[in-house]
């Protein structure tokens, strides 16, 4: 493996700054490494007597916001949410003293309008703005407008974000600093012709990024100058509408690195110290989906030699974001047991890792009961994932003396998290935390396209956990049935006939079929089902209405959750992927046989969205000639930018929508003859 | 014996079994002999009636993803409840050659069965004999069990897979179609009549369906139809295919023949038990209660941001509807038709109830034609048979325009107001937004004998919207200040509220509890109308 090790500087010096007030740090790396000692994870240690603010204004949405405006709760400090008129009803906005709508949903008309959100500031007189991360956090034209009216931008210095907010500038200062980089050119790219003849200088394959870039949007790997081309028109409008800034650069994309970020902290004396790495190679769309802190990868010497460039370039830029606090210089942190983090997003795992999806959460119950768990969330039963905004649902850490311990926490949360009505990620997270290559530690950003080739299609059970599914989703029909038989006002007629206490079914999951035979034993409450020439005995301890059933199957604990109940279907979530298990009684599943085959929709002749989003432009018009793989549509769905290509070569026969419309998934948006 | 056999031979006497005992009757008609040939008669005729039309049409109803009229009773029943009645009938036609070809049973199976251990009536035609076709034996037994059920108050559910009436007995055949159809309206709010169509149905055979209560059809293998495609062309000269004409597409968004479709065969099956589960045997029952695992007074927390504060902005109506019953459990009717009303089944600490909510997500939930006849015919259905009405509101009006005028809204908007005004059963309404003008009277209003009226925090009960009151008012003046002092006026619960018109103003998330505890203080409600013969809904 090429352990090329990416130093994260810009991600670690402002993505989670989070100092409040003037003393008081609260900072995730800080709670990643220490997460053990439960006395330094909250900052409600803070001296009473300190200098504090009275009142800020958090110019950021969903978890972020929640998670300053909780801090500023425990130091008593009055908060002002701002928000867009689709987030009116949002977590945050519940939480905060104060809430303002400044614009409808497009962040540049609300999270990103500077004019709305001083107006706000002045009217409610805020002291200070926490921008979060994103949005304006690095905005140096908003810091500095924020000092003219003397309010305190809680983030680093204007230099610190000018050299380093700006990865061209970042570049140079870090060179200068004789930092380890990444070859690349140190300038802007100005078009998709520079951008070409840049590449070829740097040699494909590259990676196009935006200057003001971060989280993953507005970066594109390119292989060959046609890629090249695209991933730069795209990146640049992704940048445009995420960043309100459009430049470009260009590096060697390096193919299989590990993606390890150091966090430093600086007061303005001229002291700095580096925290202990965090581990985030496993990506997707450049977007880290699970981290863990500390690396398996590093020794001490490498994470000792790691951090003084970390510092090192840290002074360079003047950055101090631990206010007036002189830090006591300490080297090396003892690494305290073991903290995982999944990013629980509203995505498609089975769809390139992730598309997104929107929805409204029908039902949602964090797992909070589970030991050694800790969510971050915006949201809330009852919100709604728009396709405005990031499809983060949830920042999920669970901890443990050690890798394992914090391993298994996570798989407990994940069993018993409970997200209904958006398709989420958790399938994919659940089958990470255990398999065999990320579990050895073996992980590079490439782990995804690695360990599932062909995508991710759900956890590939065993024949024993299929039996275990099957059979509990047997008793499920089993326990339906016994209800539709009991009707309370009904007795007489009832009573004339028994409720059934045994049942031969089949249960069909993934074009596999299992008989069954079903057998409720009344006086010990308890279930027994005999299935592939086994006997499982299954106490009964769950009724129809639990999201959540904690089987004990054959004396083991194994989690299901159950959802929707339908026409001979049984829907479990098991392992973290949902399965659809058909439930019959034998008589009627014999004959299966004969039900004809569902037609499927020829899609090649056809563009459908993807995911619901906005249609950004449509580049053909009735009558044009494709070819196959030839950009039609671009929509663009949580602020990504997604090209849509013709399936086949062919002439353009219907053109369903218009740049500016909105669609759902599965919306037909071109028809070809 | 053989007096009694012979007597009623009349009756019998085309009969194959016992013409064909004829000679053996004659000389020696009370031996051992005898009776172990009656019994392997009645042991061959039974086999013989359980082959259909034999194996070869059963191949073929197989090939074409469909089963047997035999098959479809037993999945439908619990197993092994099926008793079948009429097994040895046949048709008494001897023109056209018919005389030759008798089958046991004839072309349809009838008789009762259980399902979840409730009693139900059950016809399910046979396409494998004479393709299904209504003869005079036919509608005989039908009719037979039809009379029964209404007799003990059970309800009928007909398995439609008919190619018509039988032509080879003319009249007769006609006359079997009638005494179904009378049979129908007799039981109408008597027991509930469901029809699945699971194969052609065309002609006069369609309006037995359209009697009924509810009528679920099988994609790709079901049609209902007047004249099929080819009587079309050359009446009309239009080209259509049968899917197009009378498929499932069709009868469930078009015209709302339809209640609602099924993948196949055993989907169809399974989901009209579904359906039976939720009703009442008959209108001397009340709504079956089922035991109720999710708990009554579960806060329903993601009601609270459902509708949004945007007050034109759309929400889904069924995440409230979801949100509110029993394990958000919701059987649909008419899913797909006329999508501006949802109507359905739901269960309330177990008790059935029907459930109207306004769609403000399609046609922004307007009252039209369509919406308005769905609605009426749900309403009145729960109304005869016991099962309380919840109405969940977000209306902003009749929807406007040369279309809806001309093809009479008032008309048919008059049905729904009808059908709620007539409604004697508990009713509950749920105004989450607006309740606008007439619709807003027609909606399960206090006016209209509501029972319980509520309404959310985002209520808002006016004679129409903001923009269009202030123009008729100040016509064009100062519009935005006047707005805004309409909205303040009006687009609030409380001009409702301070008149009584609302009971409460309620948070969402106690919605579900606030309805379970009127529910069971309603359940010993006693209203009647006025004795009529019966009223005049303007049809």
């Amino acid at each position: 493996m090429a352990a090329v090790v990416r130093q994260h500087f810009r991600g670690a010096l402002f993505r989670f700054q989070t100092a409040i007030s003037s003393n008081a740090v609260q900072n995730r790396g800080l709670r990643l490494s220490t997460a053990l000692n439960r006395d330094q994870y909250w900052n409600d240690r803070s001296d009473a007597n300190e200098p504090k603010f009275d009142k800020i204004l958090i110019a950021n949405r969903g978890e972020i916001a929640c998670r300053v405006i909780s801090s500023c709760n425990r130091l008593g400090i009055k908060t002002v949410a701002v928000h867009s008129d689709v987030d009116s009803n949002s977590k945050f906005v519940r939480m905060a003293d104060e809430a303002h709508c400044i614009g409808p949903a497009p962040t540049a008309k609300s999270y990103l309008n500077m004019d709305k959100i001083i107006e706000v500031i002045k009217e409610t007189g805020a002291q200070a703005v926490h921008p979060g991360y994103g949005f304006l956090s690095e905005n140096m034209e908003f810091a500095r407008r924020l000092s003219e009216i003397g309010v305190v931008f809680i983030g680093p210095g204007s230099k610190a974000i000018e050299s380093m907010g700006d990865k061209i500038q970042s570049k140079r200062i870090a060179a200068a600093a004789k930092v380890n980089l990444i070859p690349g050119f140190d300038g802007e790219v100005h078009n998709e012709d520079d951008a070409v003849r840049i590449s070829n200088d740097i040699g494909y394959p590259v990676m196009v990024k935006a200057s003001a870039g971060g989280g993953g949007k507005g970066m594109r790997i390119a292989w060959n100058d046609d890629e090249c081309r695209k991933g730069f028109r795209l990146s640049k409008d992704e940048a445009k509408s995420s960043f309100g800034d459009d430049r470009m650069l260009i590096e060697k994309f390096i193919d299989n690195p590990r993606h390890i970020e150091i966090q430093v902290l600086c007061d303005s004396h001229g002291n700095g110290l580096y925290l202990n790495e965090r581990e985030c190679s496993i990506q997707r769309r450049n977007q880290k989906v699970i981290e863990e802190a500390p690396s398996t990868f590093l020794d001490p010497e490498t994470r000792k030699a790691m951090g003084k460039q970390a510092v090192a370039l840290a002074k360079a830029v003047d950055y101090s974001s631990a206010g007036n606090t002189l830090l006591h210089k300490q080297e090396d942190i003892p690494v305290d047991g073991w903290a995982i983090e999944c990013r629980v997003y509203a995505e498609d795992p089975t769809k390139n890792f992730g598309l997104p999806s929107v929805g409204r959460l029908n039902k949602y119950v964090e797992p909070l009961h589970v030991p050694n768990v800790r969510c971050d969330s915006g949201i809330t039963e009852g919100s709604e994932i728009s396709i405005y905004y990031d499809a983060m649902i949830c920042k999920l850490v669970t901890f443990g003396t050690d890798r394992n311990l914090a391993l298994d926490n996570m798989a407990k949360a994940l069993d018993a998290y409970v997200i209904r009505g958006v398709t989420n990620n958790i399938a994919l997270l659940r089958d990470v935390i255990t398999e065999k290559k990320f579990v050895s530690g073996d992980i590079t950003t490439n782990y995804l396209s690695e360990v599932y080739p062909d995508g991710f299609k759900g956890v590939q059970l065993s024949d024993m956990e299929r039996q275990h599914m099957v059979a509990v989703a047997g008793i499920i029909h089993a326990k339906e049935n016994r209800r539709d038989c009991s009707l309370i006002n009904e007795d007489s007629r009832a009573g004339a006939t028994k409720i059934p206490s045994s049942w031969k079914l089949q249960g069909s999951v993934s074009g596999e079929s299992l008989p069954m035979e079903v057998n409720f034993n009344a006086a010990e409450s308890l279930y027994e089902v005999v299935i592939a020439g086994k006997t499982l005995t299954i106490p009964d301890n769950f009724d129809l209405s639990h999201t959540v059933i904690n089987a004990v199957i054959n004396g083991e604990k194994e989690t299901f959750q159950l959802g929707a109940r339908n026409v001979g279907h049984v829907n479990l979530q098991y392992l973290g992927t949902k399965f659809e298990i058909q439930v019959l009684e034998a008589r009627m599943a014999e004959f299966l046989k004969y039900m004809p085959e569902k037609q499927e929709m020829d899609v090649s002749a056809m563009v459908i969205a993807p995911m619901p989003g906005v249609v950004k432009s449509v580049a053909v018009s009735v009558g044009d000639m494709v070819a196959e793989g030839q950009e039609v549509i671009v929509l663009e769905a949580m602020k990504m930018q997604n090209s849509l290509t013709a399936g086949k070569s062919g002439k353009i026969k219907k053109l369903h929508v218009n740049g500016g419309d909105t669609v759902d998934e599965e919306d037909i948006l071109v028809e070809m003859e | 014996m053989a007096r009694l056999v012979l007597r009623s031979g009349n009756l019998f006497a085309k009969n194959t079994f016992f013409s064909g005992l004829e000679g053996t009757l004659s000389k020696r008609w009370c031996t051992a002999e005898h009776t172990l040939a009656v019994r392997k008669k009645i042991e061959e005729t039974r086999e013989k009636a359980l082959q259909g039309g034999g194996q070869k049409r059963i191949d073929t109803q197989h090939k074409k993803g469909k089963l047997t009229a035999r098959e479809r009773v037993n999945l439908l029943c619990d197993e092994g409840s099926f008793i079948e009645y009429d097994m040895f009938m046949e048709h008494d036609c001897d023109d056209f050659g018919m005389g030759a070809s008798r089958i046991p049973g004839d072309s349809v199976v009838t008789g009762r069965g259980k399902i979840s251990g409730r009693t139900a009536f059950v016809f399910s035609q046979d396409f494998t004999v004479f393709g299904g076709s209504l003869s005079g034996a036919h509608a005989k037994k039908i009719c037979k069990i039809m009379d029964q059920a209404a007799l003990v108050g059970a309800p009928v559910i007909g398995l439609n897979d008919s190619g018509g009436a039988r032509i080879q007995e003319g009249v007769v055949s006609l006359a079997g179609y009638a005494d179904i159809f009378q049979r129908n309206v007799m039981s109408s709010g008597v027991i509930p009549q469901i029809s699945l169509v699971m194969g052609p149905c065309a002609g006069g055979a369609v309006y037995s369906p359209a009697l009924t209560d509810f009528t679920f059809m099988v994609r790709d293998s079901s049609y209902l139809f007047i004249t099929g495609p080819d009587v079309v062309k050359s009446v009309t000269n239009e080209e259509v295919t049968q899917e197009e004409l009378g498929g499932a597409k069709t009868h469930t968004t078009l015209s709302g023949v339809a209640h609602g479709a099924f993948d196949n065969d055993i989907e169809a099956l399974l989901g009209i038990r579904d359906l039976f589960n939720f009703l009442p045997l008959s209108n001397q029952d009340e709504a079956p209660i089922r035991r109720c695992d999710d708990p009554w007074d579960r806060d329903a927390l993601g009601l609270d941001t459902v509708v949004p504060l945007e007050s034109t902005a759309p929400y889904n109506m069924m995440d409230v509807i979801k949100g509110v019953v029993d394990e958000a459990e919701f059987f649909e009717i008419h899913a797909q038709y006329a999508k501006n009303i949802i109507v359905g089944f739901g269960r309330m600490n177990g008790r059935t109830v029907g459930i109207v909510g306004n769609q403000p997500k399609v046609a922004a939930g307007c009252l039209d034609i369509n919406a308005s006849v769905k609605g009426a015919r749900f309403v009145r259905f729960c109304d005869a048979f016991n099962v309380p009405i919840i109405t969940f509101e977000d209306v902003p009006g009749f929807l406007p325009g040369t279309s809806q005028e001309y093809n009479g809204i008032i008309r048919n908007g008059a049905k729904l107001l009808y059908a709620y005004a007539e409604a004697t059963v508990p009713k509950i309404t749920i105004i989450t937004r607006k309740a606008y003008g007439g619709a807003y009277d027609v909606m399960s209003s206090k006016h209209l004998r509501g029972d319980i009226n509520y309404a959310w925090p985002t209520a808002e009960v006016a004679v129409m919207g903001a923009k269009g009151a202030v123009q008729i008012i100040f016509r064009g003046k100062d519009t935005e200040a006047k707005e805004k002092e309409y909205m303040e006026l009006f687009a609030n619960p409380f001009p409702a509220a301070v008149r009584g018109y609302v009971d409460d103003i309620i948070q969402p998330h106690v919605t579900r509890r606030r309805i379970c505890q009127d529910l069971e203080m309603l359940a010993t409600k006693k209203l009647s109308n006025p004795w009529k013969k019966h009223g005049n809904i303007p049809l």
